[in-house]
């Protein structure tokens, strides 16, 4: 069972190293990099959530970035247009998010595979075209600003623990949603959705509920997303952004259960430190991705855990022979 | 009666694959299907089991029609198959193949959070140990023998508890011996297990060693079916399978 074994005992120091470093990061390092770790963690919960649907389940979930958007305007807009608790705000981004992907979801898990996955970039271009439209409500392609935040969240280094308590949490149930019977059955669909009707599962129903989830955690990386940059904008649910979602899947490891916050970590760094020498920073990326395709073919993660992963297969042979 | 197939139709554009085939099978019956190839007998099992819709008859399984019934329905009421080509997980474990098969019969497939490996593990170790696969439960599916394959193919349909086992070519591509050994093994569980199988064999020697009744298909419908001794002695089967070139 490579996939449940994230790391090994080889590196059991780094299980405590990794942890205490991003606890004592924001006294020792600048500013500017404290805030590109927090947007990191912000997009690695997001491409974590895409993977639950794309790496673990096999369902095309093209328009991911929807899920996302909804989820940071829905608590923006409450936080800005009532006067209502911040926390039923930052409850109410993922419910609607998720209540979105229900809706998205039902009607494309009638679809399989790539026609899943067209039918939801139409109907999340469609959320996107009223997001960008809608001036007198969502403030139309300026987005909106300064949205209002608890005094807590209002430093940099209260943002950061902040989005760091979240992921850690929503790590923690995403790793306990795969490794449950739902998640097992998850991934039986992804490898065969045919035999696993055979073997009596309702294979739409489960489709449904892992996008509803995966739209859920989307919504909950959109609210930290407004915790971190008090803004929302429409490219926050402009559809190229799920092409760069599916990349960092696909680029960290998609098989894996971490490999996604590898791949966001890899992108955001990318945009962040090339983005500043050119403008073409997609050229690097676009590289990267052919280089990645011909010789990591598992992404990065992937190539780690295969290298490292103990010789299950290699036994068993052995015993046949 | 457990299964009845009443004057099933099946068409692919124009092409009738299935055309009025007949087969009942009584409760403990070990029951084969055989016939020339293209003679229809995979698509007859997949329009039992739901992955095809019949155009026209009846499929009465225990007292209620199934016919066009969804695949999962047709599993929870009790009849489990195995596919002439190899049809698994094959990213998943043996173990974990088997495991999710169970998983889905005891209704636990949608429990979000507790941790799968602690559930089941019993009853999947009992169904790998009696098909002789335990040895290799945490090896990858994918990467077993061909032969493994279709005993774990046995396996995950033994998972849902089927009260009737539908088992399409389960020697295909295996060598003499191993037809030999997976015989055997369906004939044991026959009688542990006390199940209902019907299976289609390509190999006449074994539908005829171990088959207690024998359904004849030719050109999509059903020519006899009967004790093998009956079947033997019928001209209209002879002139069709047993004296044709194969």
């Amino acid at each position: 069972m490579p996939r449940k074994r994230i790391i090994n005992l080889r590196s059991f120091w780094w299980q405590i190293a990794i942890p205490v470093i991003l606890l004592i990061l924001p006294f020792i390092a600048p500013s500017f990099y404290v805030y590109i770790l927090a947007l990191i963690f912000v997009t690695a919960l997001l491409a974590m959530s895409l993977n639950l649907a794309l790496g673990y389940a096999g369902i095309f979930q093209f328009h991911h970035a929807v899920f996302y958007g909804v989820g940071a305007y829905t608590v923006a807009l409450m936080l800005t247009k009532t006067s209502l608790p911040v926390w039923i705000g930052f409850i109410a981004g993922p419910i609607v998010a998720a209540a979105l992907g229900l809706v998205i979801g039902w009607l494309c898990v009638r679809l399989t595979r790539l026609y899943f996955g067209m039918l939801q970039i139409a109907l999340g271009s469609l959320v996107w075209a009223i997001v960008f439209k809608w001036y007198d409500f969502t403030g139309g392609d300026n987005g909106i600003y300064g949205i209002p935040l608890p005094s807590i969240l209002s430093s940099l280094n209260g943002t950061y623990y902040f989005v760091l308590i979240i992921l850690l949490i929503c790590l923690i149930v995403l790793y306990l949603i795969v490794n449950s019977p739902f998640g097992s059955t998850l991934q039986a669909i992804r490898d065969n959705p045919g035999r696993c009707a055979a073997i009596g599962v309702n294979v739409r129903r489960h489709q449904l509920i892992c996008s509803v989830i995966a739209a859920f955690f989307a919504g909950v990386a959109g609210v930290l997303f407004v915790v971190l940059e008090r803004s929302v904008f429409p490219d926050l649910l402009f559809w190229t952004f799920s092409l760069e979602l599916c990349i960092m899947c696909l680029l960290g490891g998609w098989f894996t259960f971490l490999g996604p916050v590898l791949g966001a970590a890899i992108i955001v760094v990318l945009r962040t430190f090339v983005g500043r020498y050119t403008e073409y920073w997609t050229l690097i990326l676009g590289v990267t991705l052919m280089l990645l395709i011909f010789f990591l073919p598992q992404g990065v993660m992937g190539y780690f855990q295969e290298r490292f992963k103990p010789r299950v297969k290699a036994s068993a042979e052995g015993t046949q022979a | 009666m457990m299964l009845q197939v009443e004057a099933v139709d099946k068409e692919f554009d124009g092409f009738k694959a299935v055309n009025g085939a007949n087969l009942t099978v009584e409760r403990g019956e070990l029951v084969a299907v055989i016939g020339p190839n293209g003679a229809g007998k995979t698509t007859l099992f997949n329009l039992i089991t739901g992955q095809l819709k019949p155009d026209k008859g009846r499929i009465i399984f225990k007292g209620g029609d199934i016919a066009g019934l969804p695949p999962y329905q047709i599993c929870k009421r009790g009849i489990g198959r195995s596919f002439q080509v190899v049809n698994l997980f094959p990213r998943l474990t043996v173990l974990e193949n088997v495991r999710v098969s169970i998983l889905s019969q005891q209704g636990r497939s949608i429990n979000l959070f507790s941790p799968a490996r602690n559930l089941a593990t019993d009853k999947t170790t009992n169904i790998l140990k009696s098909v002789g696969l335990l040895d290799n439960a945490e090896a990858t599916a994918g990467a077993l023998s061909h032969g493994d394959q279709k005993v774990l193919e046995i396996a995950m349909a033994l998972g849902s508890e089927p009260e009737l086992l539908i088992l399409d070519e389960p020697t295909a591509g295996m060598s003499p011996e191993e037809t030999l050994a997976t015989m055997e093994l369906i004939k044991k569980l026959a009688s542990t297990r006390g199940l209902t199988i019907l299976f289609c064999e390509h190999d006449m020697q074994v539908v005829f060693s171990i088959a207690q009744k024998i359904m004849v298909m030719y050109q999509g419908r059903t020519l006899i079916q009967g004790k093998p001794d009956e079947v033997r002695s019928n001209k209209e089967v002879q002139g069709a399978y047993l004296g044709g070139s194969e």
